[in-house]
């Protein structure tokens, strides 16, 4: 299948950012909200906001599982590191800061910190090692906890626990649509996470709020069609729930995986960095799956955490109020190689993604 | 970290599957979240399987595309 190839036509794109152009009303700013990481990395990667109307504002929302990830959630992980737990987790997690210490930080000082491709390689690890006591740390969101949830159900062994730090789309974005100075006038939903969850979890978005809601794949046709979609609806006045992804989001999602979640996790309040407590945004073990909790079986008490370090604007990048290039600290104190924030430290963090393409820029 | 790959499902074996990322890169992912045969691209994401992906939806898709691009006139003509 040559999908890239398909929804990668310039040609098609330049007659869809036309369309766009004729659609945007030339006198109002129009602010469309994504909330995926992969999202905003097409919008950059292909330049996608150069053909678009400067009115038309496209702004990334907490899309990155790892840059929302609280403090004190990296801080627990790090005190069971330093007991000599051998963590694992998925690769971009390992640098992102904690209030005093990253899980890299813990790395060089000798805990085992291990980076895993797929949960299913921390379970590997257990069952070959069995003397040592394992965590994997559980980020991500729906796309990613139906993967924890087959793994806790297939009964790994008791040498392996788990962290589960999953949070959820929904309520995240029922946030933003609540914030009254953000403004928004339409969602792109993310493609995957939708594979999971259906459309139905958005129903909610135009009905109470009259926000329109276009989930959307992750090729530039892809962006620019869902954003097409969006103006068509606020042009005609009929805000509605569409699917731009058909070839792989069904209406009722991934039920298999809806029902492993269901018979594994708790839906909780959680807190997401930056952003405060967000509620029935978390998973959390069932007390039938309580021996693998980590977090009641080790109960490492940690303090309130530090999301923010001093100067830090993710906060605000998350939601979109401001763009990476507005923090004061972006590219000077904060780096890829030294990031103070979380969004500088994943390939779905907004500032992250905003240095690949500067420094591409700056190539001759 | 929403990362997904398309990929082609080689063979199966129970809850594992060899699947080809293109460049004739194999690796082995987990189905047990779908229900795919051989032969059918499935997203992964993480070394799991998360929805199989559908051909003729994606055909169908850039052809609908075409028709609106086609023959719908400009909004301010439309109405």
């Amino acid at each position: 299948m040559t999908e890239k190839l398909r929804f990668r036509d310039p040609k098609l794109a330049k007659r869809v950012a036309e369309k766009i152009r004729q659609l945007v009303p030339k006198q109002e700013t129009v602010k469309i909200c994504h909330v995926c990481g992969t999202h905003e990395w097409t919008i950059m990667h292909h330049g996608l906001r150069s053909l678009l109307p400067k009115n038309l504002k496209v702004i990334a929302g907490p899309g990155c599982p790892v840059c929302i990830v609280p403090a004190s959630e990296i801080d627990e992980t790090v005190q069971l590191a330093l007991k000599g737990v051998t963590v694992t987790c998925f690769g971009d997690l390992l640098r992102v800061p904690g209030s005093k210490m990253s899980l890299l930080a813990a790395k060089t000082q000798g805990a085992d910190v291990r980076i895993v491709y797929s949960i299913s390689d921390a379970v590997s690890m257990a069952k070959n090692e069995p003397k040592k006591d394992f965590v994997f740390f559980a980020v991500g969101f729906e796309t990613t906890a139906p993967s924890t949830a087959v793994e806790v159900l297939n009964r790994p062994p008791e040498n392996l626990r788990f962290l589960i730090s999953h949070r959820l789309i929904p309520p995240a974005m029922k946030l933003l649509v609540e914030m009254e100075d953000l403004n928004l006038n339409g969602f792109i939903a993310p493609g995957h996470a939708s594979t999971i969850i259906g459309l139905r979890p958005y129903e909610i978005f135009p009905k109470r709020y009259g926000m329109p809601v276009v989930v959307a794949g992750f090729e530039p046709l892809d962006v620019l069609f869902a954003l097409y979609m969006i103006l068509k609806q606020l042009k005609e006045g009929e805000p509605r729930l569409e699917n731009e992804y058909v070839r792989a989001v069904h209406w009722e999602g991934n039920v298999k995986a809806q029902e492993s979640m269901q018979k594994v996790f708790n839906v909780a309040d959680g807190n997401w960095r930056g952003l405060g407590s967000i509620p029935k945004s978390k998973l959390t073990l069932r007390r039938k799956y309580g021996d693998y909790d980590a977090h009641s079986e080790y109960a490492i008490r940690v303090a309130e955490g530090v999301d923010l370090q001093p100067g830090c604007q993710c906060h605000l990048v998350v939601i979109g109020k401001i763009m990476p290039s507005e923090c004061p600290l972006f590219m000077k104190e904060c780096t890829p190689q030294k990031p103070v924030g979380a969004c500088m430290v994943s390939s779905e963090g907004t500032c992250r993604i905003w240095t690949k393409t500067i420094n591409r820029k700056r190539q001759p | 970290m929403c990362l997904a790959i398309p990929a082609k499902i080689m063979s199966i074996e129970n809850d594992k599957a060899k699947v080809d990322f293109g460049e004739n890169v194999l690796r082995e992912i987990n189905i047990a979240l779908v229900s795919a045969k051989v032969g059918d691209y499935v997203l992964v994401h993480a070394g799991y399987a998360i929805q199989v992906m559908d051909e003729k939806e994606a055909q169908e898709t850039l052809q609908l595309w075409n028709e609106i691009l086609k023959t719908e006139s400009s909004p301010s003509q439309r109405q």
